[in-house]
C-alpha cells in the first residue's frame, strides 16, 4: 500500500508538493489513509473550532458546529451558509454576467460567451467575497444543487472512520 | 422423412454448440442479469487457479494489440492516422463483448462491438455468412458508430472451424464523400448527406478484398489514395492480431484462452467498482454542459430550410454513486436531436465515456466492456445522444460528445477533491476545436480534402494542485499529437504563417486551464479551394471548477482579397505569428485595407471559397480553470504575462495583479500591492452582488415573460417535450404554474422532428441493439 507523510499531504494542500511525489500519487494505487490526513491538514489551516466533516471546495466545508453539533456548510472565513443537506448557493451572494460589458471584464472581445446564449453566475461568500463557484448556464437555468454526499456510508463503510456526531 | 440441413435453414452453427450467435449472446446477458456478474462468473477460475498464466495471457494479448497498432499505422499515408494516431484495434469474444483494446481512439472498443452485436442479432451468420478469412466493413452511425469517417474493418477469428473471437480495426479517414469535403462536416442536415455509409458489409473473403468493394468505395470518397492505405492499415492490424490469437491458443490452449476472454471482462467490471470505492464518495452529483448550434447565420449554407435555426444542446447529468460502488449515470432532461450533424448514437456516448474515464477514474490497460456492465446508463430515447429517428446526421458528433462528458468529469472531480485526492481533481478538458476542414484541388493537382487534426492538442483543465497543460491533449485520444508543421504542409495546400500559444484561452483560476494554440494558414498553390470552421463560438462548453472560470470561447478569423501575393513580392509586411489580442485586429494591419475579413464568433460555417493567399486562423481551445483566481500565485501570473499566455488587462481585472513593465518589456507583479488590491476586489464583489434568492425573483419574472433568445427557448422546449420529469423539476424550482410551458410551435421557427419521428427499429427485418436504459 502506498503511503505518504503528513508533511507531504500538507504540501499537497498548499500546492507546494514536489513533482516526484505528485507523480507517485497519480500513478500508484491510492492510499487509504489519505482522507484522515487530509482532514488533519485542513483542520489545522482553518481558524474556526468546528470539526470538518467533509471538504467541498478550497474555501468551503461541511462542518460539525462546535456549539450545536449540527452539520452546516461553512466558509473558511467563518461564514455559515446553511444546513449540510441544503444547496449553499441559495444562501450565497450572486453576480450574473449577463451583458457584453460584464463579460468584457473577464475575457477579450470575441473570446467571451454571447450572453444571449450563456451567462456566468459567480457565487461569492457574503462575508469575505471569495468566489466559491462559477456557473456558466443558459439563462433561466435552475441553480444547480451539485452534490449531496452520502456521508454516513462513506464514513462507516468506505473509509471506516468514526463519524462526527450529528444533531438533528 | 425429409429434413432440411443447417445450410438450408440458414443455421451456420459457428459456435459448434448448436446455438446461434444471438442465442448464445442472450444466454450470456441472462446469466449476467441473474447473477450481477459478467456471464455469471461469480469466481474467476482461471485467474485464481493460475494467476501467472492469466497475467501472461493479458500481457501477450494487450501487447499484441498495441504492437499491431504501432506497426500498422506506418502503412497509412494520412497524417490523421500516421501522425495523430487516430486508429485502434480491439479483440472481442464471439458475441462482440470487448476483451481488450489497444491504445489510440479507444472509444471504438464499444462501437465495433456494437457492429458485431448487430451482426449477431440480425443473423449475419445465415446471410451473408460468416467464415474464416471474411472481412466486414462498417461505419454506420445508426448502429453505434461515432461518425461516418471512422471506418471499421472487422475480422472473425476461427479455431478448428469454430468462431471464438473477432478483431476490429478502425481508422479515422480523411474524407467520407459527404456533401462537403473533410471527415467531419457541417453542410448536411441528415444521414443522407453524411457520406458513404456501410452497414457491416462483407467486403472480403479468403483474406482478399472484394473487387466491387474496392471500386465502389474508392470512387465514393474524395481521397482514394489515403482511403486505400487506411484500409490496408486496418486489415494488416486485424490479421496480425488474428495470428496472435492463434499463437496464444497454440501455446496456452483454447480452453484457457476462452476462459480468459470471459474472466477479463468480469475483472473489468469488478475493477471499476473497486476504483469507485477507492476514489469517490457515495452520493448524488449534478452537473450540466451546453454547446451552441448556430445555424441561423448566413454563413451556414445548408440544403434544408428546416435546419436554419439557432439552438443549444443540453446535457444534464445526475451521477449517483451507490453504497456498493456501482453507479448510475442519468441524462434525463437532455435536449432533442436536431437537423445538424452533432447527434450521437447511444453507443458512441457510452463507449466514448470510457475514453474519458481511462484518463481519470480507471487509468488501466484493461479497457474492456467490464466497466459497461458495472454502470447503469440512462439515456432517454429521442435525445441528441440517443436519437429516435433514422434520418439523423452524425458527422460532427464530437461537437457535443466532448462537452457532454465534461459535466460527468466535474462530478467525479468533486468526489476526488472531497476525498483528498487533489492530484486527480481536474476541471475538465477543452472543447477540442476548431476543426479546419475543406477541400478542392490541392498543390499536387488532385481532388483533395483536409481535416487538420491540430485539435488533438488543446489545453487541458486545471488540476487542484497545478495548472492545466498547454496545447497538449484531446479527450478523445489519450495519445493525441498536434503533428509536425512540415507534414501538414505536405498534406494541405496551406502554409503556416504562425503557430503560437493562444493567450487568454485557458480558464482563469488559482490554477489556470492549459492554453490552446493558434495557427495562421495561408492558402497556397490550390485551385477551387474551400474551407469551413467547426467549433464552439457563442458558448463555452467546459465550465471551471470550484471558483475557476470556464475556458474562453472560440472565434473565427478569415481574410480574402488580402493582397498578400503582391505584398510578399514587394517585401512588405505580412501577418505573422499570433493574434495575441483579437480586439487589436493586428492581422488586418498587414493586409490590404480592402480585404474582406470575417472576425466574429460564428464558429460553425459551411464551405467558403478561398483563393490563394487568403488567410484562415485555426484557434485551438484552452481548458477550464480551478479555484478563485484571486488566490493565484503572483509569480505564476508574472510568468504567464512574460510568456504571452495572458494579456495584462486581464491580469489586472481577473487576478487583481498590480503589474509594471520595465524598460526591457518584462512584466513584474508586486505581491504586496496585489494582496491589497485583492482585498478591494473582494469588497467590490460583495458590493455588486445580491443574495441569490433576491436574484431568483428577477430571473423568475424573465421566465414568466419568456424573456430569452430563441436559441435558449428552443433548447428548453425540446428538453421539456422529451422529459415531463425534468420539466416538472424546472417548474418546481422556479415556482411556475403547473401549466407553464415553452413550446417549439410558439417560437416562429421550423420545428421539424418535434412531433413525427421514425426509429431505425421500425424498418423491416431490422433488430437494433439497445445497450442503455432508454
Amino acid at each position: 500500500m502506498t503511503t505518504y507523510t503528513q508533511e507531504q499531504v500538507n504540501n499537497m494542500v498548499a500546492g507546494t508538493l514536489d513533482w516526484d511525489t505528485t507523480f507517485r500519487m497519480l500513478s500508484m494505487p491510492k492510499d487509504a489513509g489519505r482522507f484522515a490526513m487530509y482532514l488533519h491538514t485542513l483542520q489545522a489551516n482553518v481558524t474556526f473550532p468546528d470539526k470538518i466533516v467533509l471538504p467541498l471546495s478550497p474555501h468551503m466545508y461541511i462542518v460539525q458546529s462546535v456549539k450545536t453539533k449540527k452539520w452546516i456548510v461553512k466558509c473558511d472565513c467563518g461564514h455559515e451558509f446553511c444546513g449540510y443537506k441544503e444547496n449553499w448557493k441559495l444562501f450565497a451572494n450572486i453576480y450574473v454576467r449577463d451583458n457584453a460589458e460584464a463579460m468584457a471584464e473577464v475575457y477579450p472581445k470575441f473570446m467571451a460567451p454571447d450572453t444571449n446564449w450563456q451567462v456566468y453566475r459567480e457565487y461569492y461568500c457574503p462575508s469575505c467575497g471569495v468566489m466559491h463557484d462559477v456557473e456558466a448556464p443558459v439563462p433561466w437555468y435552475p441553480v444547480i444543487h451539485d452534490f449531496e454526499p452520502d456521508i454516513d456510508t462513506f464514513y462507516k463503510e468506505w473509509v471506516q472512520m468514526p463519524m462526527p456526531e450529528r444533531a438533528a | 422423412m425429409n429434413m432440411m440441413s443447417n445450410k438450408e435453414v440458414g443455421f451456420a452453427d459457428l459456435l459448434k454448440n448448436g446455438k446461434t450467435l444471438k442465442q448464445y449472446r442472450d444466454e450470456i446477458l441472462a446469466r449476467t442479469k441473474e447473477t450481477g456478474c459478467y456471464d455469471g462468473l461469480k469466481t474467476l477460475a482461471l485467474r485464481d487457479r493460475d494467476p501467472i498464466k492469466y497475467e501472461k495471457l493479458f500481457s501477450k494479448l494487450r501487447g499484441g494489440l498495441v504492437h499491431a497498432r504501432e506497426t500498422a499505422k506506418k502503412i497509412a499515408a494520412s497524417p490523421i492516422v500516421e501522425q495523430e494516431g487516430e486508429l485502434c484495434f480491439t479483440l472481442y469474444n464471439a458475441v462482440g463483448d470487448c476483451i481488450l483494446t489497444s491504445t489510440g481512439i479507444i472509444i471504438h472498443c464499444g462501437t465495433m462491438g456494437a457492429a458485431i452485436k448487430y451482426m449477431c442479432e440480425n443473423n449475419w451468420e445465415a446471410n451473408p455468412g460468416i467464415a474464416d478469412g471474411d472481412m466486414f466493413t462498417n461505419n454506420d452511425c445508426a448502429i453505434g458508430n461515432v461518425h461516418p469517417c471512422d471506418i471499421q474493418t472487422i475480422v472473425p477469428v476461427f479455431h478448428e472451424g469454430r468462431l471464438i473471437s473477432w478483431v476490429g480495426g478502425v481508422t479515422h479517414v480523411i474524407d467520407t464523400g459527404a456533401v462537403t469535403p473533410g471527415s467531419m462536416n457541417t453542410g448536411q442536415t441528415s444521414r443522407f448527406g453524411d457520406g458513404y455509409m456501410i452497414t457491416c458489409r462483407k467486403t472480403g473473403v479468403n483474406d482478399t478484398c472484394l473487387r466491387d468493394w474496392l471500386h465502389e468505395s474508392q470512387r465514393s470518397i474524395r481521397t482514394p489514395k489515403y482511403w486505400i492505405l487506411d484500409e490496408k492499415t486496418r486489415i494488416a492490424g486485424c490479421h496480425m492480431i488474428r495470428e496472435l490469437v492463434h499463437e496464444v491458443i497454440a501455446a496456452d490452449g483454447v480452453a484457457d484462452y476462452e476462459a480468459f476472454c470471459q474472466e477479463v471482462i468480469e475483472e473489468g467490471r469488478l475493477g471499476l467498482i473497486m476504483r469507485i470505492k477507492d476514489m469517490c464518495i457515495p452520493g448524488v452529483y449534478r452537473k450540466v454542459a451546453f454547446v451552441d448550434v448556430p445555424y441561423a447565420h448566413e454563413d451556414v449554407g445548408v440544403s434544408s430550410k428546416c435546419a436554419k435555426l439557432d439552438s443549444i444542446l443540453h446535457s444534464p447529468v445526475e451521477m449517483t454513486i451507490y453504497k456498493d460502488g456501482k453507479w448510475r449515470l442519468s441524462f434525463e432532461g437532455a435536449s432533442r436531436w436536431g437537423w445538424h450533424t452533432f447527434n450521437a448514437h447511444h453507443v458512441a456516448f457510452t463507449s466514448g465515456l470510457w475514453v474519458a474515464m481511462c484518463q481519470t477514474l480507471v487509468p488501466t490497460q484493461r479497457i474492456n466492456d467490464g466497466a459497461y456492465f458495472a454502470t447503469e446508463m440512462h439515456l432517454p430515447k429521442g435525445t441528441w445522444c440517443n436519437p429516435d429517428d433514422r434520418r439523423t446526421g452524425h458527422a460532427y458528433a464530437w461537437h457535443f460528445l466532448v462537452s457532454g462528458w465534461s459535466a460527468l468529469w466535474r462530478g467525479l472531480s468533486q468526489s476526488y477533491y472531497s476525498r483528498g485526492y487533489l492530484e486527480e481533481t481536474n476541471a475538465g478538458n477543452a472543447n477540442t476545436s476548431n476543426w479546419l476542414q475543406g477541400g478542392g484541388i490541392n498543390q499536387d493537382g488532385e481532388i483533395h480534402a483536409v481535416n487538420s487534426f491540430e485539435a488533438s492538442s488543446c489545453g487541458t483543465g486545471a488540476c487542484a494542485l497545478k495548472d492545466g497543460l498547454n496545447h497538449a491533449a484531446a479527450i478523445w485520444n489519450p495519445e493525441g499529437d498536434m503533428g509536425d508543421i512540415e507534414i501538414w504542409e505536405m498534406a494541405e495546400p496551406l502554409l503556416y504563417l504562425g503557430r503560437n500559444v493562444k493567450a487568454n484561452s485557458g480558464g482563469y483560476g488559482k490554477y489556470r486551464g492549459g492554453c490552446g494554440f493558434e495557427t495562421l494558414r495561408m492558402v497556397w498553390n490550390s485551385q477551387d479551394w474551400s474551407m469551413f470552421f467547426m467549433g464552439n463560438g457563442y458558448m463555452n462548453s467546459d465550465w471551471g471548477l470550484m471558483g475557476g472560470y470556464p475556458s474562453a470561447t472560440g472565434y473565427r478569423f478569415e481574410a480574402h482579397k488580402t493582397g498578400l501575393e503582391r505584398r510578399i513580392a514587394n517585401g512588405e509586411a505580412i501577418p505573422l505569428g499570433a493574434d495575441l489580442d483579437p480586439t487589436a485586429k493586428v492581422y488586418e494591419q498587414s493586409i490590404d485595407a480592402t480585404a474582406v475579413v470575417k472576425r466574429d464568433q460564428q464558429c460553425i460555417t459551411t464551405e467558403e471559397c478561398y483563393a490563394n493567399h487568403d488567410l484562415y486562423l485555426n484557434y485551438l481551445r484552452g481548458g477550464p480553470g480551478f479555484g478563485d483566481p484571486l488566490t493565484r500565485d503572483t509569480k505564476a501570473i508574472e510568468s504567464d504575462l512574460n510568456q504571452k499566455f495572458l494579456l495584462v488587462e486581464f491580469a489586472r481585472k481577473v487576478y487583481g495583479a498590480v503589474v509594471t513593465q520595465d524598460a526591457k518589456g518584462v512584466y513584474h507583479v508586486d505581491a504586496e500591492k496585489t494582496k491589497a488590491r485583492r482585498v478591494e476586489i473582494r469588497k467590490e464583489r460583495i458590493a455588486r452582488s445580491v443574495p441569490t434568492r433576491e436574484w431568483m425573483k428577477e430571473e423568475r419574472t424573465r421566465i414568466v415573460n419568456k424573456h430569452a433568445s430563441q436559441a435558449v427557448q428552443h433548447m428548453y422546449a425540446t428538453s421539456h417535450a422529451l422529459s415531463e420529469k425534468w420539466a416538472t423539476k424546472f417548474r418546481t424550482f422556479w415556482d411556475l404554474p403547473a401549466d407553464w410551458a415553452v413550446k417549439e410551435d410558439e417560437l416562429g421557427i421550423p420545428s421539424y422532428g418535434s412531433k413525427f419521428r421514425m426509429d431505425l427499429s421500425l424498418l423491416p427485418d431490422v433488430r437494433t441493439v439497445v445497450q442503455v436504459e432508454e
